[in-house]
């Protein structure tokens, strides 16, 4: 495998016609990191991922890869590679043709280049397969099949777009933990777009929170999911509650929320009106009305919720840590 | 749930309605429904495909005189027919125009198809020039045909053109009435056949398989022979069938084009006919028929059509 290298990204900008879709983001994707591009549609994420690919032309700034400027480079000479959203397996080839496929373009004999084939195909466990078609796959050996046709270009960094969107939800758990895995065995970047928080806090070492082109928060999934910077990933993140305090905005996980049915004389900071009560199995959320501050979501373990039930239309006090509370940027 | 109910609350009224219409197709049984459901298309097929083809192989083993013809069963027509030398020169001219015309039909066929699936961004574009391509189409094929004349003249439009440019000193004689009208004027009349069934299959190409082949370090030439041809291949098969069985099957086309000079399987059989020999027509229709069919048996060996509709 080649060696895994740092890829920067220098005020690279993505305009179309009138609109910006990438606006001068910097970055640097450390080398052999798992980085999560992470944001709703329409914030950048593909095109910046696709940019890096050399599938969409820069409008302006530069991509560098390990002290290469690669920005205008044609994608199979830039040593990245890429994992289409759905495959984009070729169809009329064998498994191991459609793996041996870039080898045959560079002009390597057959039987070269279909050991190598088959070397891949066996670390992504799909030796077996080598003859079928891709249309006689399921999903995740479809997905498997792509990996090692991206993987035999030996490619420094590894572009995932949105990679495991068109599985269910049971294999797509499962994949994850694959891609993890191959990632660290590997050792080189991995780049992967996706809207879902979970499998970017999941997956990542460095989540890159996008949103209109920008780049809102960018740090290890703890931080990210800790201390959110801006009301946008507070709120993108899920699982946080943003609220004014003070006239700043503050964000406050849900889960850090305490919730009493008395005043206590540690004094409450601010008082709701239990709208609903949500069971999710190991915790209860509840949907809270506190007035002035606004909806509120409050989780609550299942073993806390059922040693003292709220009903809905219950009146409850709120407190929390100081240091729980996080100042937003305007 | 309300979608189950509704399905529920649709499908009572129509059991009711089946128990009490006497006639409802339901009672009978699933065999009997299926065959009375097919008996209308089958007897459609019947009177105008089956019985006029079983027709045709019937007269062609009568005989006939320069004044008569008379019910028999004798081989004396394919006996004349596949000794005649006429027969193989006129079955090899007729492959011939339609190989040719295969061939170039092709090449236009699939430039155009790619240009328009791969080239042109926009689908009001796509469509617009689309249209444009069957503009031609939109008159009778007889016409288009006799258009050329006053081109490929003689004095014709073509040959003047050249002179006065100083192309040439004097008016080519093979423009017209030669082997060069009848083919040109083939590829003109069918190389749409060619052009929407290649150009159907190119729109149904995913563009990231372009995409992953171009990721995958593959040229253009590379894409076009690696991904897209081979894609495209059932597309180009349906395409030949329609352009050889058209051409196969053509005899005005050769008659006017070729100013009478040029003969193909359908003009003999024309001549036949007007001569009133119609057993001898008969036997080079069958001929003619498993010619083709056989063709077109050889082509879907590499084609599974059937993904195709």
């Amino acid at each position: 495998m080649a060696k895994s290298l740092d890829l920067e990204l220098a005020a690279t900008t993505k305009i179309y016609g009138e609109t910006i879709a990438v606006d001068a983001i910097n970055h640097k994707f450390a080398a052999g990191t798992y980085s999560c591009l992470l944001g709703p549609s329409g914030c950048g994420k593909s095109s910046t991922l696709r940019m890096i690919a050399g599938h969409e032309s820069v409008s302006t700034g530069d991509i560098v890869l390990g002290g290469t400027n690669i920005t205008d480079l044609p994608p199979a000479r830039r040593g990245t590679a890429m994992m289409f959203q759905n495959y984009a397996l070729f169809p009329h080839l064998s498994v191991v043709d459609n793996v041996a496929f870039s080898q045959k373009m560079k002009g390597v004999e057959k039987p070269v280049r279909l050991k190598k084939a088959r070397q891949l195909l066996e670390l992504v466990d799909m030796a077996a397969y080598a003859e079928r078609l891709p249309a006689q796959l399921s999903g995740g050996q479809q997905q498997r099949v792509a990996l090692a046709r991206a993987l035999i270009t030996e490619p420094s960094v590894l572009l995932l777009d949105e990679p495991l969107s068109a599985l269910d939800p049971f294999l797509r758990i499962k994949m994850r933990l694959e891609l993890k895995k191959l990632q660290r065995e590997l050792g080189i970047s991995f780049i992967h777009v996706t809207h879902s928080q979970d499998e970017a806090l999941a997956l990542a070492d460095d989540i890159i929170v996008m949103n209109g082109g920008r780049i809102e928060q960018a740090g290890s999934p703890r931080d990210v999911f800790n201390a959110p910077t801006t009301e946008f990933v507070a709120r993108f993140i899920g699982g946080h509650n943003v609220l004014q305090q003070k006239g700043a905005s503050v964000a406050l996980r849900a889960d850090r929320l305490k919730v009493k049915k008395a005043a206590g004389d540690d004094g409450a900071l601010l008082t709701a009106f239990v709208k609903d009560v949500e069971y999710l199995g190991s915790t209860v959320n509840l949907a809270l009305d506190a007035g002035g501050a606004g909806d509120l979501t409050a989780a609550l373990t299942d073993e806390v919720f059922f040693q003292d039930p709220i009903e809905i239309g219950a009146t409850v006090f709120l407190t929390w840590k100081p240091e729980d509370a996080h100042q937003l940027a305007a | 749930m309300t979608d189950q109910t509704q399905s529920i609350s649709s499908v009572a009224p129509a059991a009711k309605a089946r128990a009490k219409s006497p006639f409802s197709l339901s009672r009978l049984p699933d065999a009997v429904t299926g065959w009375l459901l097919s008996l209308p298309l089958a007897l459609v097929l019947f009177f105008f495909l089956v019985l006029p083809i079983a027709m045709i192989v019937v007269v062609s083993f009568w005989g006939a005189t320069e004044f008569s013809i008379y019910p028999a069963f004798q081989f004396d027509n394919y006996e004349f027919l596949l000794t005649s030398p006429v027969t193989y020169q006129v079955f090899f001219n007729t492959v011939k125009y339609a190989l040719i015309t295969w061939a170039i039909t092709l090449v236009i066929g699939f430039t155009v198809a790619y240009f328009l699936a791969f080239h042109v961004r926009t689908l009001t574009w796509q469509i617009i020039l689309f249209l444009l391509c069957t503009i031609p189409f939109w008159t009778s094929n007889i016409i288009r045909m006799i258009s050329w004349i006053p081109f490929l003249g003689r004095n014709g439009i073509a040959n003047s053109t050249l002179i006065s440019m100083g192309v040439i000193d004097e008016p080519l004689e093979w423009l017209l009435f030669s082997d060069f009208s009848v083919i040109l004027a083939f590829v003109h009349l069918y190389t749409l056949f060619m052009v929407v069934p290649i150009f159907n299959t190119m729109m149904r190409i995913d563009r990231s398989l372009i995409e992953a082949a171009y990721d995958n370090g593959a040229s253009g030439l590379q894409t076009l022979t690696n991904v897209i041809i081979p894609l495209t291949k059932p597309g180009i098969m349906i395409g030949s069938i329609f352009v050889v069985t058209l051409v196969m099957g053509d005899f005005i086309t050769v008659r006017f084009m070729s100013g009478s000079q040029k003969a193909n399987v359908g003009r003999l059989i024309s001549n036949d006919i007007a001569l009133l020999q119609y057993p001898s027509a008969a036997a080079t229709a069958v001929i003619l028929l498993i010619t083709v069919l056989l063709v077109i048996s050889i082509l879907l060996r590499y084609v599974d059509i059937r993904k195709e509709l």
